[in-house]
Parts: C-alpha cells; sequence; structure tokens
C-alpha cells in the first residue's frame, strides 16, 4: 500500500514536470491540449461516478452507455423545442434520473440478471432514440463561462476556469461525492449495503430503498453527463454518438478502484491522451489514420483493466440480490 | 404433458413479441402513420413471396449463427455481446480468401475461405476469453471494447489496405466465382447448413461430455471446480467456439450474399444475436424462429418505410421491446411460464 502510495505521487510529480517542461515551450498549447484533456476527460469522470454509485451499493450498471445516450437526446431535443439550454439540461437530468429508476426497478424489485438489465436499458435506449430521432434540428448550447478573476491566472484560468457550466457543476458534484461517499452516514450506509447487505439491514438500513435512493441518483448524474455530451461538448445528437463511453467508464471505474478520486484521474488521464492525440493529428506532427485514433480509448481500456484486474476487489456484493430474512 | 410443458417454455417470448408489436403499433400510430398497413406490408414482403422468403432466409443465416454464438456462452455462464466483432472479423477474413487467393477449384476454395472466417472469428473471441479466464476481466467489457476496435480496424482495412482498386468507397474487391456459396433454388444454401449446425450445437449440449461440462461451469463454477472440470478451459473453449461460429456466420454473408466485404453491411447483426438467443431461451434449436421473424423483419424493414411512411428503425425498438419483454420476470409470471434460467452476473475482477 505504502510503495503504491509512492508510486502515485511520483506519477504526479512526473506529470507536473512535463507539462511544465512544455509549458516553458509553448504556454498557448500546452494550456489548450490540458484544458481540452479535462473537456474530453469529464464525462467519463462523471460517467465513472454512475457505476461508483451503482456499485458501492451492489449494483452492476452496464446500462450507462444507454443512459448518456438517451438523455443527451432527451436534453438535445427539450432544449431545442423550448429554444432554452436550461431546460434541455433538466430534462436530459430527469432522463437520466428515469433511467436509473428503470434499471433499480429491474435489478432490485423484479430481481431479475444486474447485466441483462443493463443490456436491455442500452438497447432500448438505441431503439427508442433512433426511431424517433429527426436530423436537422438545431439546439441552443450552453455558453463558456469565464470565472471572474480566477480566469486571468496563468494557465490555471484556463485549464480549469474558462468552462462551460456543466464542467463546474460536474467538477464539484465529483468532490462532493467523494465526501459523502466516505465521510457521511449516507456514504457509510451505502457502502455498508454494497460489501454486506445482511448487516446494514441488521443495524436498521433498509437496503432496498438505499438501493433504489443511489441508483436514481446516479441516473441523474448520468442524465447529466448526457447533458453535457450533447448540449456542451458536441452540440448535436447523433445515432451511437456516446460511442462507448459508458463502457469505458466501468473500467475507468475499476481502474480507479472505485474511489470517485481514482475515476476522475484515471478519466483525465484518458482525456489526457486523446488531448495530445488531437493536438498531434492537428499540427501535423504525426499522420495516423483517423481509424486508429478512434481506437486508442477502447485499447487503452483494456490494457488499463488488464493491468488492474486481480490488483483490485470490487464490492463483495455487487450483482447479488438481496433477499431479507423471513422472521 | 410434454405438451404442456412445451407451452410453458414458448410461451412467454411469443407473447413477448406480441405485446412488442402492440407497443411499437401504438408508437407508430401515435406518429401519425397506419400501424395495420406497416405490418402488413412488414410481413408480406418478408414471406408473402417466394423472393420475398428467399430474402428472409438470407437475412436470417447470420442471424441463427449470431443467435448461436450466444447461446453457447449463455450456456457456459458467459455474455458474449463480443458476436458483432466476431462475426464482422470473420466476414472480412473469408471475404479476404474469396478475392485474394487464386486458382483453386470451388470444393477447396469456398470451404477455405469459409475457414479463415472461422479461424479469425474463433481468434477474436478467444482474445476475451483469455482475458476472462487469466485476468479475470469482465467478459462484457473486453467484448464490446473489441467490437470498437475491430469496427475501426476493419473500416481501415477495407478503406486502404486492401481496398478495391479504383474504389472511394471502403469496400474490398468483389469474390471469385470459386469462393461464391451456391443458391439451391433460389434459396440462399447457408440457410440451411446454419439449421444444421444449429441442430448439431444442441446435439453436443444435450449428448456430449463437453457440452456438459460447458453446461455445469455456466450453472455452477465452484461446483464444476470440485467435480474437477476445468472452468478457465471451458470459457476458453465457449469463446473460441461461439466466436468460430459468428466468424462463420460472416463468412457466409461475405460470400453467399454480399460478395465482398463492406463494413457498414454488417452492423447490428451480433446484437440482434442476443435478443435471438434470448428469446430462444438459450436453446440451440430455439434461435431458428426467432432468426428468421428478426430477418425478416430486417429484410422489409425499407419496403414498409416506402408503403406505410414508417421509418424502418421501428424494428430496432420493437427488437428492443422484445428483449425487455422475454427477460422481464413480468411476462413469465403473469403466464406462469418458467422463466430464463440464465445466471450470468459475475464480477469485475473475480
Amino acid at each position: 500500500m505504502k510503495k503504491l502510495l509512492s508510486f502515485k505521487w511520483l506519477l504526479t510529480l512526473l506529470l507536473v514536470a512535463i507539462t511544465g517542461y512544455f509549458y516553458s515551450k509553448d504556454g498557448v498549447i500546452t494550456s489548450s491540449v490540458v484544458s481540452t484533456a479535462l473537456i474530453f476527460g469529464l464525462p467519463l469522470a462523471l460517467a465513472a461516478m454512475v457505476g461508483i454509485m451503482c456499485e458501492r451499493t451492489g449494483i452492476v450498471n452496464i446500462g450507462i452507455e444507454g443512459t448518456l445516450l438517451f438523455s443527451a437526446f432527451v436534453g438535445f431535443f427539450t432544449a431545442s423545442a423550448t429554444d432554452s439550454d436550461f431546460y434541455g439540461v433538466v430534462a436530459a437530468v430527469i432522463a437520466g434520473t428515469a433511467s436509473g429508476v428503470l434499471l433499480a426497478f429491474m435489478s432490485i424489485s423484479w430481481k431479475m440478471d444486474q447485466i441483462i438489465a443493463g443490456t436491455i436499458i442500452n438497447i432500448l435506449a438505441t431503439g427508442l432514440t433512433s426511431f424517433l430521432y429527426k436530423q436537422g434540428h438545431t439546439a441552443p448550447t450552453t455558453s463558456q463561462i469565464d470565472i471572474p478573476w480566477l480566469s486571468q491566472i496563468p494557465f490555471f484560468g484556463q485549464v480549469l476556469f474558462m468552462h462551460g457550466p456543466i464542467v463546474y457543476i460536474g467538477l464539484v458534484l465529483i468532490f462532493v461525492l467523494y465526501i459523502a461517499l466516505f465521510h457521511t452516514a449516507w456514504g457509510l450506509r451505502s457502502r455498508a449495503v454494497g460489501e454486506h447487505p445482511g448487516s446494514a439491514d441488521t443495524a436498521g438500513v433498509s437496503v432496498f430503498k438505499l438501493r433504489y435512493l443511489n441508483v436514481s441518483i446516479a441516473g441523474a448524474v448520468g442524465g447529466l453527463a448526457g447533458a453535457y455530451l450533447s448540449l456542451e461538448l458536441v452540440g448535436s445528437w447523433d445515432r451511437g454518438f456516446t460511442a462507448g463511453k459508458g463502457f469505458t467508464a466501468l473500467a475507468l471505474m475499476i481502474f480507479g478502484r472505485w474511489n470517485p478520486m481514482g475515476a476522475l484521474a484515471a478519466a483525465m488521464f484518458f482525456g489526457l491522451t486523446q488531448a495530445i492525440t488531437n493536438q498531434l493529428m492537428f499540427s501535423q506532427i504525426v499522420k495516423i489514420p483517423d481509424q486508429f485514433v478512434n481506437m486508442l480509448p477502447y485499447i487503452l481500456t483494456i490494457v488499463v483493466l488488464a493491468i488492474s484486474a486481480g490488483k483490485v476487489r470490487p464490492p463483495a456484493a455487487e450483482g447479488q440480490q438481496y433477499e431479507k430474512e423471513q422472521a | 404433458m410434454a405438451g404442456k410443458k412445451f407451452s410453458r417454455t414458448w410461451l412467454t417470448p411469443v407473447v413477448a413479441v406480441l405485446v412488442a408489436f402492440a407497443i411499437g403499433a401504438l408508437l407508430i400510430y401515435i406518429q401519425g402513420a397506419d400501424p395495420l398497413k406497416a405490418y402488413q406490408s412488414l410481413f408480406s414482403h418478408a414471406f408473402g413471396s417466394w423472393s420475398g422468403i428467399a430474402k428472409t432466409l438470407g437475412k436470417a443465416t447470420p442471424l441463427v449463427l449470431s443467435g448461436l454464438a450466444v447461446t453457447i456462452g449463455l450456456r457456459a455462464g458467459l455474455f458474449n455481446i463480443g458476436v458483432q466483432g466476431q462475426l464482422v472479423t470473420g466476414a472480412f477474413a473469408a471475404a479476404w480468401a474469396g478475392y485474394f487467393i487464386h486458382g483453386l477449384p470451388i470444393y477447396i476454395h469456398l470451404p477455405l475461405a469459409l475457414i479463415f472466417g472461422i479461424t479469425f472469428g474463433a481468434g477474436v473471441g478467444l482474445i476475451a476469453g483469455a482475458l476472462k479466464a487469466y485476468r479475470g476481466i469482465h467478459e462484457v467489457i473486453t467484448t464490446i471494447m473489441l467490437n470498437s476496435i475491430i469496427l475501426a480496424l476493419v473500416d481501415y482495412l477495407a478503406g486502404h489496405v486492401f481496398q478495391e482498386p479504383g474504389q472511394i468507397l471502403a469496400r474490398t474487391p468483389h469474390i471469385l466465382p470459386s469462393a461464391t456459396i451456391p443458391k439451391i433454388f433460389s434459396l440462399p444454401s447457408g440457410f440451411f447448413f446454419a439449421i444444421l449446425l444449429a441442430y448439431g450445437v444442441w446435439w453436443v449440449f444435450q449428448r456430449t461430455t463437453s457440452g456438459f461440462r460447458l453446461e455445469t461451469v455456466g450453472r455452477n463454477k465452484s461446483a464444476a471446480w470440485y467435480a474437477g472440470i476445468s472452468v478457465k478451459r471451458a470459457v476458453l473453449i465457449a469463446m473460441a467456439v461461439g466466436g468460430g461460429i459468428a466468424g462463420l456466420g460472416g463468412g457466409i454473408e461475405s460470400l453467399g450474399v454480399i460478395g465482398r466485404f463492406e463494413p457498414t453491411f454488417n452492423t447490428g447483426l451480433g446484437f440482434d444475436g442476443i435478443t435471438i438467443a434470448l428469446l430462444g431461451r438459450a436453446n440451440p434449436l430455439g434461435v431458428i424462429p426467432g432468426a428468421i421473424l428478426i430477418g425478416g423483419m430486417r429484410g422489409a424493414a425499407a419496403s414498409m418505410q416506402f408503403d406505410a411512411g414508417v421509418a424502418p428503425e421501428i424494428v430496432d425498438l420493437i427488437l428492443a421491446l422484445v428483449l425487455f419483454c422475454v427477460t422481464a420476470p413480468f411476462l413469465a409470471k403473469w403466464l406462469k411460464s418458467t422463466e430464463v434460467g440464465a445466471k450470468i452476473t459475475s464480477g469485475w475482477g473475480n
């Protein structure tokens, strides 16, 4: 454990040193690459939070991809119809919550196999959105907010304080989730339910209620991630445009050891590789076929899993049904 | 007694399909089109004429095989979502062998091209199987990642390295006549082969120790381990055989229907395989009716759009609803029938 901790700090130091070196060489490009890393990494981080919230209470959620696709769809077309980005985001969060409730219903009340329940959410979201999709719509997107004073700081200003509203909300949400999960009664209960629901039940925690609550809130977070994709990052919606982000998020969750901070770091690493690749392509330093650039996150996901497998331990009651003992 | 058992098993899938079509009708109606006209067009194009049936069976062929691939996984306790990638790899490899290798008679060239498809499909399945067996990574994640990787890879290969000369589209040259699957009475002969294979898989699970081993691992890993069955081996075999069958499906599609490899032509076949396998209750023979139904719908969707003005994506939605109705326990409870027994959830790292 101690060895790993020092490895983590060494890696951080190395990253800081490399960033500093490039910043001294070309400040504009370095700031923009790191800022882009955050922009690309955030949806993955938020989607990983969905996974963490569900699995920490013992529910496997492979329907994140469907939640993203569906909520991004609802958000985009609501924003288009109402001509308001705000209503779009609200609608996306509601849609995400709905998908969370559906997952909770299937896996908790109906006691379905959770992998199949998640797959149903994915296939249902794909079917519903591609049937209802109409081409040629535009929607207002969220606009960038420069935080006064803070955005003037060199490097950090552009990296952290010149983004759209969902980036700020999302980052705050991730920190809040981290504190809530490890420093509040709710977090302790949630983790207990995910590790040993029987004991939690004996201690007076309602396993069903807490699982319902957490999976639904997770759905809302997924909805926010969907809204970010269609209304802030891309500015449009297309069939299958989430491109596996919901699955990559699961790998990041595992790599980050079911810890919000770990998953955030992993997501930022993914964002950084994409941002660097983009920059290299843009400045024509290297010429890589598009297909290989697109492949990169998926290959990284498998590599990351192959490295972390066996070294990390998922919540013990993950994927299992809980039957209350009869008195 | 046998009749009662039969109806208990198959009542739920049949009712699930009917419920899905009813909900689909409602959605078509809400969109302002005529659902009866749409369904009439769909089914008359799919099953109403000889050429329609030929098209339906052609579409059903890879679906039978992708359904079988998913079924084998389910039986061994694995959820193989990677059938899509395995199938596409097989389609590409078979097409490559079909146009690149010259000077062989059909009775050598055609089987050889199909073996290429099988081998490469099995190889892709084996990657996910090995990651599961030796690193404990859940096959759902690895197979989904492999799907995307393969999609990009074959798009690159068909668009650059093995592209048809002078072509803008990403596609390989046309296969040679010596690698083309002949038709029997204008029906695609691959279909009959697929049916035979479904029967073969059924026989393996019903009558052989290898099938029994896979099934035991699928039902209870620890029990299988105590009984001296190698769980790792079973995982590798199930993924390789499933991938091989999916690859064969892709190969038949390339050599019998499309005549070359074109990346956009095989999309969705693997995902339909999941619906088909669950609709068939993870029974190798049960995939056949589901594959014919879905093949018919896929083949006739474009005509339905022309006749009734309904977007062909309604088929995707109906299939999603079928999957929901057939796996959700409410129908089974209501009909007092048996539920799908497959229990496939396991953790990410163990």
